[in-house]
């Protein structure tokens, strides 16, 4: 082997200067000064009480100090909380600094020596578990019967599918017909969105018309379905189906200039009035958007800053997006409220590999 | 001075003392101030009509506004596409200035992304009169009156509903730029959406209906007045509740908790350790065998 | 009371002196009679564990982890991990009536309506975050000291795993109170499960029962988090410790100490106490945090709704990087045969994680092949004292870095008033060069302070005494160190650059691996180059000649000057003279 730039001749030792060895104990004042020693003492039995007032402070305080409609509180701060935080951290702190000035001062301190062993175990041990574990192989005579070794490995391999099979049940297949439904927004291809489904605000549920707003007016929406009750008053879409609805169906309504509307191929029929509609969900990975800068229509995702043209189909101006954001096509119903044309004309929300073969 | 001064008479007694003098002008400029605060005209507000106001407002408006705006409100174009020195006002209505010029926002001083907010240069009075004039330029939103957003009047539950629906209002319009305690966030370009702490319900109501700046437009057709007041309610609500769980760390979210995880947890903690493990004092003394 | 100490074994191997029999001994033959522990604990009670402070940051992981286990059974004992609908009638003002999980519900009974509720689960996510930070910082001490070398290269994959879940699990326990922050969050994960090839929408549909949300999810992470990471994680640390245990720990090179040798203090009592009483700190400093600093305050995020989202709305820290990863890909994606192949987000999220973490796990192998070195190591390297390791890692930490940062671009842009897309534009280029600045300062830098300890060991130390010398001319007097730090600054390896013999035989045939082996030699070249190996016994002494021949001169004395000569103080018998 040859050596690095700094020249070194051949044969140069290892250890230009000789261990001096362990240095020489040094006592601590608390081991020599029976003063200080039993200072030291005092202090670590104050650390200890101190631990004590602490614990005893944080019963008071779990009795005292109330919370939930009446809480109490302390510099604008949840009383409660602080006070059995800090009564717990310093009682618990108290405790760790006494233990380990104990350690310091007053336990004995001399450095000690143990030594190692390799991490090999030792050769016979290896030779002695090496005989042992041929003694074995060779006594279980798979080795020798190989049919018998294949089938058994065949065997366990083989129980290892029920074990993945079991698995199967843990959700439907995306592209069942138990999935996919077309009238009422199931499926990834789906939303709640069909022709003649009434705009409604987000929240109060109220119908929208195109005199409500203003231009810059930026709109959260859902589709009217989503607010409807049966005639028990109770909502048609609740629980878990509102939710999933809600992933998809989610709206921004934007009014604008119409001449700032760069209308898309096929779309010009798409806006009323300016005001144009789009999913709020992100193409990206599905995180709901409602920044608008309204001076320049483009649409901001706060989760990894997409952010999309509104005026020119929802096109992605910068960010991490690859697609443009879906619109939704719009249109005035017979009373002169905001309706949709149609569903979705292609997946809301984030890309997934079957996505271009619809 | 002579102390007692019989022959001079009480009064005389007293004209030469040193404390005349300032007796004389103490009494000269209440006087004085008295008399003009009885005959000053009333303030405008009180006294003034509707074209005083406006005229009023006019001659502020060409002083601190005109230069950006233009003389009539006209807004000043360039040459580039979409940039301006000021946008036109007309239309944007007293509230737009009102809000703008009542948070400090307009003179705005140096040009930029984004007017921030700032010291309030002019009084409640000249605001008043500013906002007259801009809303004769053309018709737009008014200032609200108080009654529009408080919930004075609701019942101990109405107002809790209030609350809530507000909270739900402004969770799906709002947090969204302004983040889920209102302590602001980013918008492209250096934009941001500001902190909405400290600022009044009154502000806070005419940003939504005028939409300043980058912010879009919550018109009455799109939040209605109730809904502005339910959501108005929701933050003074949040902004009085106490911090229940201690520090609020600016209510930032994730990022602060990591940096006080690492600085105050790790931090102290590997300071702790470094105590541990340091060697204690030394004596130079040896050890007296017992 | 000064301690007697006379009686003390002074090293492992001399026995200590047995005291009267106490009651603590007839407990213990109890047990030992049923259970015969005392042939395994008679090594392990006074096992020699070295003291330094670098050694404590595992510890700190260790007893977050405890702290992470006694919250996390009290807050099982409240949580509800169920997506079940239920209206909230809870003390919260401003969420009453809302409807919202029962996850959601039980954890705002758990803020307002349990004593003690709010600090412990403050308390369990500061330590959760502390558990990780922990375990990062300890991995970078292990890394930059050279501890992972043989024979504790397993233990390393070990802390590597235990990283790596110890990620998942806070992942999956932020996300269980199903709020609107968490809820995004897995959106997220969603979004990144669909983005998969071929199987991706299979996967999102079988994870969350159906089409998202759905009403699986929480359930299921909940037994993720309490059961199945909790029980991998305990299992692995036990493996970590003993591990740690049978190889005993490493130490810093130092008078006295030697390859084949610990020196420090015993398990019983001084490093059990010191252990202890650090457990109670970690839990004592947690429990501070938790009362005194809000974290997470899901209250105001409400219960998860597609429809709404927080401006700042990041992961936990731990998982910041990936996420700067997705916000800095430019929005690339692929449309071939039908199908559709979302480069922005599986380069991010499936691809670069998983090959930094296989990167990071395979560094001691890799360091092991190039460099050839198949003996034990259980003294520690300085880092500046292996300067392409210390720089590799540096540049991994500022990759890391840099990501981490491009998580937070939106508060960099509002707290710094920049353009949020400045800052993008700045880190999609900043992440390569960044990390090739950083290795080369980074081994300029090591490389500089061998020399420096070189001229400690050649000249000695600068005292500060400027002497004048009869010509005129000033020169600071240099006092030779002391023989334990000379002894310490030397107790290091020489680097051996791994050769290739002539790889082709008589008759011009290559051997086998032929070219692997060109490769292992050149890295191992660029490995040790220009690194500066410690002076030889005769470069030493000429040093050392050649110093006080300069002191003669200057002093005009026939002896040593030591610097006092014309102030008035001389050398005092037992007084170190400024020894460093």
């Amino acid at each position: 082997m040859s050596h690095t730039d700094d020249t070194l001749p051949v044969g140069v030792e290892a250890d230009p200067i000789a261990d001096p060895g362990l240095p020489a104990h040094h006592w601590r004042p608390t081991d020599v000064d029976e003063k200080a020693g039993k200072r030291a003492e005092r202090q670590v039995a104050a650390l200890f009480t101190l631990a004590i007032v602490c614990a005893i402070l944080f019963v008071v305080a779990y009795f005292a100090l109330e919370i939930g409609d009446n809480v109490d509180t302390f510099l604008g701060m949840g009383a409660s909380t602080v006070a059995l935080g800090s009564a717990l951290g310093l009682g618990l702190l108290f405790t760790g600094i006494g233990i380990i000035q104990l350690a310091r001062k007053l336990m004995a301190d001399h450095e000690m020596v143990e030594y190692r062993h390799p991490a090999a175990s030792s050769e016979e041990d290896r030779e002695a578990t090496l005989a042992a574990l041929n003694a074995g192989l060779e006594e279980s005579g798979i080795g020798r019967r190989p049919l018998v070794r294949n089938s058994l490995l065949g065997a366990v391999g083989a129980l290892g599918l029920p074990a993945i099979v079991l698995l199967r049940d843990l959700g439907p297949n995306p592209w069942s017909d138990e999935v996919v439904d077309p009238e009422n927004g199931g499926g990834l291809e789906h939303t709640l969105w069909a022709e003649g489904v009434r705009v409604v605000r987000d929240v109060v549920g109220t119908p929208i018309k195109v005199s409500d707003l203003e231009i810059g007016d930026l709109v959260n929406c859902q589709p009217a379905r989503m607010f409807e009750t049966d005639e028990n008053g109770h909502p048609l879409v609740h629980g878990v189906d509102l939710q999933v609805a809600k992933s998809k169906a989610s709206l921004v309504l934007l009014r604008m200039e119409p001449d700032d509307i760069t209308p898309g191929r096929g779309r010009e029929n798409w806006t009323v009035q300016g005001i144009v509609a789009y999913s709020k969900i992100c193409t990206h990975v599905g995180c709901p958007i409602s920044l608008n800068e309204r001076t320049t229509h483009h649409l901001l995702c706060p989760c990894h800053q997409s952010t999309f043209d509104l005026a020119d189909s929802g096109r992605v101006v910068f960010g991490p997006a690859a697609r443009a954001l879906p619109q939704l096509p719009l249109a005035v119903d017979a009373e002169g409220y905001l309706i949709a044309q149609s569903d979705f004309t292609e997946p809301v929300g984030p890309s997934f590999w079957e996505r271009d073969s619809q | 001075m002579r102390i007692l001064n019989r022959t001079a008479g009480r009064l005389s007694r007293h004209r030469r003392g040193p404390l005349a003098g300032l007796a004389v002008l103490l009494t000269g400029l209440l006087l004085t101030g008295g008399l003009y605060a009885v005959f000053t005209p009333a303030t405008a507000s009180q006294a003034k009509t509707d074209d005083a106001l406006i005229a009023e407002g006019r001659a502020l408006f060409l002083v601190g506004c005109s230069s950006c705006h233009g003389l009539n409100g006209e807004g000043i174009q360039t040459d580039r596409e979409g940039v301006n020195y000021g946008p036109s006002l007309v239309g944007v209505g007293a509230a737009a200035v009102d809000f703008q010029v009542g948070t400090g926002r307009m003179p705005m001083s140096t040009p930029g992304q984004q007017a921030p907010r700032k010291d309030v240069l002019y009084t409640e009075d000249e605001i008043a009169a500013m906002a007259a004039f801009v809303a004769s330029l053309g018709p737009g939103p008014a200032i609200p009156s108080p009654e529009q957003y408080s919930l004075d009047g609701l019942s101990e539950e109405e107002r809790q509903e209030a609350i809530v629906r507000g909270g739900q209002i402004f969770l799906t319009n709002c947090t969204a730029c302004h983040n889920f305690n209102g302590s602001g966030g980013a918008m492209p370009e250096g934009g941001y959406a500001p902190s909405l702490k400290g600022v009044e319900e009154r502000h806070i109501y005419q940003a939504m209906l005028t939409g300043p700046q980058a912010m879009d437009v919550f018109s009455d057709g799109n939040l209605s007045p109730e809904e502005k007041r339910d959501v108005i309610a929701y933050l003074k609500s949040i902004e009085e509740a106490p911090e229940y769980g201690g520090f609020g760390l600016g209510g930032l979210g994730p990022v602060s908790e990591g940096i006080f995880a690492w600085v105050l947890g790790v931090g102290s903690l590997v300071g702790f350790a470094i105590w541990i493990a340091a060697h204690s004092t030394r004596s130079k003394k040896d050890k007296v065998e017992a | 009371m000064s301690i007697d100490t006379s009686k003390v074994a002074t090293s492992n191997t001399a026995a200590a002196t047995a005291s009267k029999p106490s009651k603590a001994g007839a407990v213990a033959t109890w047990a030992d009679e049923r259970l015969g522990l005392a042939g395994a604990m008679k090594k392990n009670l006074r096992k020699v564990f070295p003291d330094h402070w670098s050694f404590m940051l595992g510890e700190i992981a260790l007893w977050s982890f405890v702290v992470l286990l006694l919250t996390g059974v009290f807050l099982s004992l409240w949580f509800t991990p169920s997506m079940a609908e239920v209206e909230y009638q809870g003390s919260y003002d401003q969420l009453r009536g809302i409807s919202m999980s029962q996850a959601m519900a039980s954890t705002l009974d758990i803020s307002f309506d349990v004593r003690g509720g709010l600090l412990m689960r403050q308390m369990h996510h500061w330590a959760a975050m502390i558990f990780i930070g922990a375990m990062m910082i300890h991995l970078m001490r292990v890394y930059f000291t050279g501890a992972f070398r043989k024979p504790r290269e397993l233990n390393w994959v070990i802390g590597m795993l235990l990283l790596l879940l110890g990620t998942l699990e806070g992942f999956t326990g932020y996300s269980l109170p199903d709020d609107l922050l968490s809820g995004t969050g897995v959106r997220a994960a969603d979004g990144f499960l669909k983005a998969s090839p071929v199987i991706g929408t299979y996967l999102s549909f079988f994870l969350f029962g159906g089409e998202f949300p759905g009403e699986a999810i929480i359930p299921r992470l909940y037994i993720v988090h309490v059961l199945l990471i909790p029980g991998l994680l305990l299992a692995l640390i036990a493996a970590h410790m003993l591990l740690l245990v049978y190889h005993k720990h490493t130490q810093w090179p130092g008078p006295g100490r030697t390859e084949e040798n610990v020196v420090g203090y015993p398990m019983l009592p001084v490093y059990a106490a010191k252990a202890g009483g650090f457990f109670f700190v970690v839990f004592g400093v947690t429990a501070m945090m938790g009362g005194l600093l809000t974290i997470n305050p899901v209250w105001k995020f409400g219960p998860y709704d597609p429809s709404k989202v927080t401006a700042g709305s990041q992961p936990d820290w731990y998982m910041g990087w990936p996420d700067g990863a997705l916000r800095i890909m430019p929005g690339w994606e692929s449309h071939f045969w039908g199908v559709t192949l979302s480069w922005n987000v599986l380069l991010p999220i499936l691809v670069l994680p998983l090959a930094f973490f296989a990167l990071v796990l395979m560094l001691p192998f890799i360091e092991a092949w190039i460099t050839g070195d198949k003996r034990e190591h259980h003294l520690l390297q300085r880092p500046r004292n292996a300067p392409t390791r210390t720089a590799v890692m540096v540049s991994l930490m500022t990759f890391y870095g840099l990501l981490w940062a491009a998580g937070g671009n939106d508060l960099i842009a509002i707290k710094f008033r920049l353009s949020i897309n400045q800052i993008t534009y700045f880190m999609r280029a900043a992440v390569f060069i960044g990390p090739a600045i950083a290795f080369w300062v980074t081994r300029r830098i090591c490389i500089s302070l061998q020399r420096h300890d070189n001229d400690r060991l050649l000249h000695g130390y600068e005292t500060g005494v400027i002497m004048r010398s009869a010509e005129g001319a000033y020169s600071e007097r240099h006092l030779p160190i002391s023989e334990e730090e000379a002894y310490t600054l030397t107790a290091r390896d020489r680097d051996e650059v791994y050769t290739v013999e002539s790889d082709v035989d008589e008759n011009g045939v290559a051997a086998q691996g032929s070219r692997a082996n060109r490769l292992r030699a050149r890295l191992s070249s660029w490995m040790y180059s220009h690194n500066v190996q410690k002076p030889t016994r005769a470069e030493l002494e000429e040093g050392h000649h050649h110093a006080e021949h300069e002191a003669e001169l200057q002093a005009g004395l026939d002896h040593a000057a030591d610097g006092h000569q014309f102030d008035g103080h001389h050398s005092v018998e037992g007084e170190e003279l400024r020894s460093h």
